[in-house]
Order: structure tokens, then sequence, then C-alpha cells
């Protein structure tokens, strides 16, 4: 949660005051969150119903108007997401007049229209910003479940964190609203000059989880893939060929700052950097041995580099399992590429994950409570995304045959993954969740390779 | 070689093609009119007379010229003098050395690789000072990132043929580019089948 303000505070170059108003539990109890004082429940078996109706902007000007309906739009996208509560259709809310505050909340008509509870919020004016006072009730006992008050200038950022921690204090759940995608896009339409036909730069890009704000952060004017998020969300590792062969390197994009990772002579070429759990160090595949592609493991500054598989088959496209305990990684030693694992150290016989399709690449590691693997699968002329439960070894298949679908990295909270398809067309980043629901599509623009999650 | 020089350099060939295609069309024009006044076979005109000497004396007639068949010359090795004389933009937009193409999810060299490969290492032996790039490519099918080696394998595939031949490893560097520059954007056999090679860059002359 503190990384994640302070990966928001730094991206937008603001900052959040969340200020819980109601009473801070004593010190002596730092395991209660300290804002709840009641719990919204569904019927058995349903989730929550929620009214959302529009924020109230207590300022009339058309700025603050603007703001209050954003913030709306985006909190009931962020909270839909997550499928933990279910809304009351926006048709049927705009039959409730609306209130003016706090003081005219109409509880009796949201409990006529079956809600659980009610998300009201106003929206004032301020320098450099708005004020927002959120408030979840208990339609039926009125009592107050979230008190919160913020001020900022971006109001989609606001939207996010009141949606954080809605999901964390009413649902115990980890929400993602905060965090963001990185992928690689041609969509400048900048092309690598000397050469015999036409060859599109690669840049890295960013946007919020939701697709919005999307950026570019490297301006390399060559192929830039594979970027993969520092699990402090404040630094991309990715495949740079801007010296010519394919090296490592990390941009600390809200520094302006880069690290080669690999460089020099001898160092062959350098693919598909993973970052271990806890920051320090990058696993990643590379040819420096002579031989086909192998597994090594360097720490973040580029010091300390250690040769984890030594075969003479591909080993790469490596992925730490939560815990850092294990990598697993794509190995061609029985003619097709397929998903094995190994201790983090290297020790051990390669185990192997994949069984049910010819062809394995990319696996991501959930994040508990879940414990899966998804990746892609070749199920035809074209690729899917399957999941395999690491418990039970069961597979289960997302996309079928949808265009190719590639390159499956999960959210932070496990509930969804993002992966490239080119089911629109051109390739494209897309969300879905981990059952295979709520396609969501992220980019729209050029062709979009190789998404990552941030923590 | 920057993209606009590249532009330049294709604005001057098509103004030297247009320069071409309008001296063509004036001789074709010159022909059609003397064929049309039916003007009778040529009489080769006087040599003009001499031009008064300072010396005021009249010199003889300068002897006739002799007609000969101009002799043919063995053809110029053109392809060759262009490799030769060439930046390496355009050196390699010509590809002197011919890629190599490969089965799907397959770095085996076929018979007919190893032929290309030959012709390509007696090209790199004409021109020994040549370092050369073998970039390994792949098509859509594979997926991005297994694809990043399995073009290696190819560009090494290619490179250890090369120097079984005797070219030395030193001019021979390998890059894999996976499934990322596709020659052909198509999305069929026609296509995939350029897009899985083995494909040659000059670097240094």
């Amino acid at each position: 949660m503190m990384t994640k303000t302070i990966l928001a505070a730094a991206a937008a170059a603001l900052t959040i005051v969340a200020i819980p108003r109601a009473q801070q539990p004593p010190a002596s109890q730092p395991q209660q969150p300290s804002e709840i004082s009641t719990t919204i429940i569904g019927e058995p078996g349903a989730p929550p119903r929620l009214a959302l109706p529009d924020f109230i902007a207590i300022s009339k000007d058309g700025e603050t108007v603007a703001i209050a309906k954003t913030i709306t739009e985006v909190l009931r996208d962020d909270l839909e997401f997550e499928r933990e509560f279910s809304f009351i259709p926006k048709d049927v809310m705009a039959t409730v007049p609306p209130a003016t505050g706090f003081n005219d909340i109409p509880f009796d008509r949201w409990r006529e229209l079956n809600a659980d509870g009610v998300i009201v919020g106003t929206v004032e004016k301020q320098t450099g910003g708005v004020r927002v006072q959120v408030r979840l009730y208990n339609v039926r006992t009125r009592a107050v479940a979230f008190p919160k008050e913020y001020t900022s200038a971006n109001a989609r950022l606001i939207a996010h964190t009141i949606s954080d921690e809605i999901h964390k204090s009413q649902r115990a759940l980890e929400g993602v609203a905060r965090t963001k995608l990185t992928f690689s896009s041609d969509r400048d339409g900048e092309r690598l000059g000397g050469t015999i036909e036409q060859r599109e730069v690669k840049e890295i890009y960013i946007a919020d989880y939701d697709g919005e704000n999307q950026k570019r952060v490297t301006i390399g004017r060559t192929l830039n893939i594979t970027p993969r998020w520092s699990p402090d969300a404040r630094s991309i590792a990715y495949t740079s060929y801007r010296r010519g062969e394919p090296q490592i390197f990390v941009s600390h994009i809200y520094q302006g700052t880069m690290d080669e990772v690999t460089k020099g002579p001898g160092s062959g070429q350098n693919w598909l950097p993973a970052w271990s759990p806890d920051g320090q160090r990058i696993c990643f595949s590379s040819t420096r041995g002579g031989g086909p592609a192998q597994l090594y493991v360097v720490n973040r500054d580029g010091s300390g580099l250690r040769r984890l598989t030594s075969d003479k088959w591909v080993n790469t496209t490596p992925t730490w399992s939560p815990s850092g305990n294990q990598i697993a990684f794509v190995s061609d030693r029985t003619g097709n590429p397929q998903i094995y694992i190994i201790s983090a150290d290297g020790a051990g016989t390669p185990q192997r994950i994949s069984t049910s399709e010819s062809y394995a690449d990319k696996p991501s590691w959930s994040p508990p409570p879940y414990n899966e693997i998804a990746y892609t699968a070749r199920t035809g002329p074209g690729n899917d995304i399957k999941i395999v439960d690491m418990a039970t070894r069961v597979v289960r298949q997302i996309t079928f045959g949808e265009g190719t679908n590639e390159s499956p990295t999960w959210a932070p909270n496990g509930r969804h993954f993002a992966f490239m398809s080119t089911r629109s067309g051109k390739e494209q980043i897309f969300t879905i969740d981990r059952l295979g629901k709520g396609l969501k599509q992220i980019t729209k623009t050029g062709n979009n390779q190789q998404p990552d999650w941030s923590r | 070689m920057t993209r606009d020089t590249m532009n330049m350099n294709d604005v001057a060939r098509r103004t030297r093609g247009s320069a071409w295609g309008f001296s063509i069309t004036v001789l074709l024009l010159l022909f059609a009119v003397g064929c049309h006044k039916k003007t009778p076979p040529v009489v080769r005109p006087l040599p003009p007379p001499p031009p008064p000497t300072a010396q005021g004396g009249q010199r003889p007639p300068a002897p006739p010229e002799p007609v000969n068949e101009p002799t043919v010359v063995p053809p110029e090795p053109v392809a060759e003098d262009k490799i030769a004389s060439s930046s390496l933009d355009d050196l390699n937009r010509n590809s002197p050395l011919k890629p190599v193409f490969f089965a799907l999810d397959s770095d085996a060299l076929t018979a007919e690789n190893q032929k290309a490969l030959e012709e390509d290492a007696s090209i790199l032996k004409r021109y020994a000072t040549w370092t050369v790039t073998i970039e390994g490519h792949c098509d859509e099918r594979g997926t991005a990132e297994y694809n990043l080696a399995l073009g290696e394998r190819r560009a090494v595939a290619a490179r250890a043929y090369l120097v079984s031949l005797g070219i030395s490893a030193d001019r021979l560097r390998t890059v894999s580019y996976g499934k990322e520059f596709p020659f052909d954007p198509g999305h069929d056999e026609a296509a995939w089948s350029k897009n899985r090679r083995a494909h040659f860059v000059v670097t240094a002359k």
C-alpha cells in the first residue's frame, strides 16, 4: 500500500492525503483496519449490492462538475472490475432524486431498490485541485462504513484510491486500481534506417491498469521489448537492441535514469529479464557462454553474475515463483519449447510442467492465494492462453482461437491477467479474469505486445 | 546512413531515371523523323576543310577515319563492381549474400540451404575484408519469447556451416530478432516461409 501510494504520487507528481475520519484505533490493535466501523454484506451467496449515485459537486463550476462525473465513472469501473459488489443499474439509479450532501441521502429509496450499501461522495474545488469526501453507508442501519477525505488534482487517481481502499476495508482484497501495465509498442511509426526492408522501432510504454494514461518511457529508436516492472513499480527492466546486440537495461522511469545490466565484450545476446520478488536480482537468458541461450542471474546493478543452467538446449523465458524459491522457464530439450521449473539456485533436475500441448512458452506464476502458472500454448495455427493449477496440475484453457494469444502476465492479486491477442486485427493488449470472463481491450494504437503487470 | 539520405538517394535515382527516359524518347523521335523522310543511305560527309593555319599553308587532307567494328569486350563483372563500390546500405539492399530459409520450429539446414551458404561462402572468400551479421528471424506462429532463442539457433546454424567452409568465425556475428522484424507482414505460409530465415547483413567492407 505504501509502495502504491508512493508510486501514484510520483507518477502524477501530486500528493494524495487520505484522512480517516473515523476515530483512530488504539495503537495496541495494529491488526484492525482503522476505518472499519461496519461491513456491508449482501444476501446469502450474493455480493453486496451497492448504489453509486453521481458524486455531488459542491462547487458548481464546470470543472468540478466534470471531475465529480469522472470520479463516479472511474470508481464504478474499478469496483466492477473485481466483481466483489453488484451495482444498481444506472437507469434505475437515475430515478432516485440526487442528494445535495451527506444530510439528505434518500436511504429509504435505496432500500426500496434493494441496495445493501450506498457510496456518497462530494467534490469541492480548492487550490490546486479538489477536496473529495466519500462515505459508504449501510442502507439499513445508516452506519458509515468508509469515511474518507482526499485532496488531489487527479480525478482518476482519487477514484482508484477510493476503490482500492473500499476493496481493502470491505472485502479484505488488495485491489489493483492503482497498478500499471508496461508493454512494447510500434505505435510511433518510426522506422530503423539502413536496412533492406521496413523495420518498425519498438518502444516501452506504460499505462494505468485500465488502459488510461498511456505513456512512452524509452527513446531507444531501436527494438525495445520484453519489459518487466520491478517489484516496487519504479523501474522497468527490458531487452534493448540499442547497442546492436540485445542487452538488458533497467530504466528508472520516475528519475529518467538508466542502468545497463548486461554490457560489454563477451556479453553475448541477452533477453527476457525477470525480477526476483525482492527486486534485488534479475534472471535472464543469454548466449554469452556460446551455444544456445542459458539462464543467468545477476544483481540489479549488473554485479554478481551467476549461471543457472548449463546444457545444450535452449533455456529461456524465466519467471520467479512468488516466494522467490523457484524459477519457471522454457526449454526445448524435448524438441519444442515446454515449461519447466528449477530451484532458484539452479540446483536439481528441471521438472516439466506443461504436458498437454506441443509447444508452450511464457510462464507467469500467480501470486497467493492462487498457485497457478499461466502460459502460452500452441493450440492450432495460433496460440492460446492456458493456466495450470500447480497443486492439482489441472489445466484450463482461457482463450479459444480468437486470433493468436500470447504472453500472459498476472495482476498482483492474481484475479486477472493481461495478455497479447490479435483478435481485433493487430497485436493488442487485453485483460481478462482468471476464469476467462470480463475481457477488456487495453491498447488500440499500433501493435502492442509482451505486457507486464506491476505490483 | 540515415533515412533522410536514403530518401535523397531515392530521389536522385528517380531523377536519373526520368532523364534516361527523356533521352530515349528524343532518340526515338529523331529515328522516326529520319524514317519518314526516307533519306538515302548515309553518305559520310567530307571532313571540313582545315582551318587556315598561321603559316597560311595548306595541309594534305587528313586520312579517312578507320571504320571498324567496335571490339566486343567481355562483360565487366558489373555486379561485383557494384558490390565493391556501393555503400553498405546499397550493398545490403541488393543482398549479395543469399538468405537461408527454415522449416517451422526448425534450425536444421536443408541441402538447398547448404548450397546457398556455399555460394555465400565463395562471396565471403572473394571479399575477404567483409564482416557480416547473420540475423536470425522467425515467423509469427511461434511465441515472441521463444522465437528470440530460435532465431539465434538459426543464425548459429548458418554461421557454423560457413565456418566449416573456411570462413573465419570472427567475421560472422549473430543476432536474433525473433519475430519482431517480419520480411513479409502476411499471415499465410507464403509470408511465414519468407520470415523463417537467417539473413545476412554486411557490416564492414
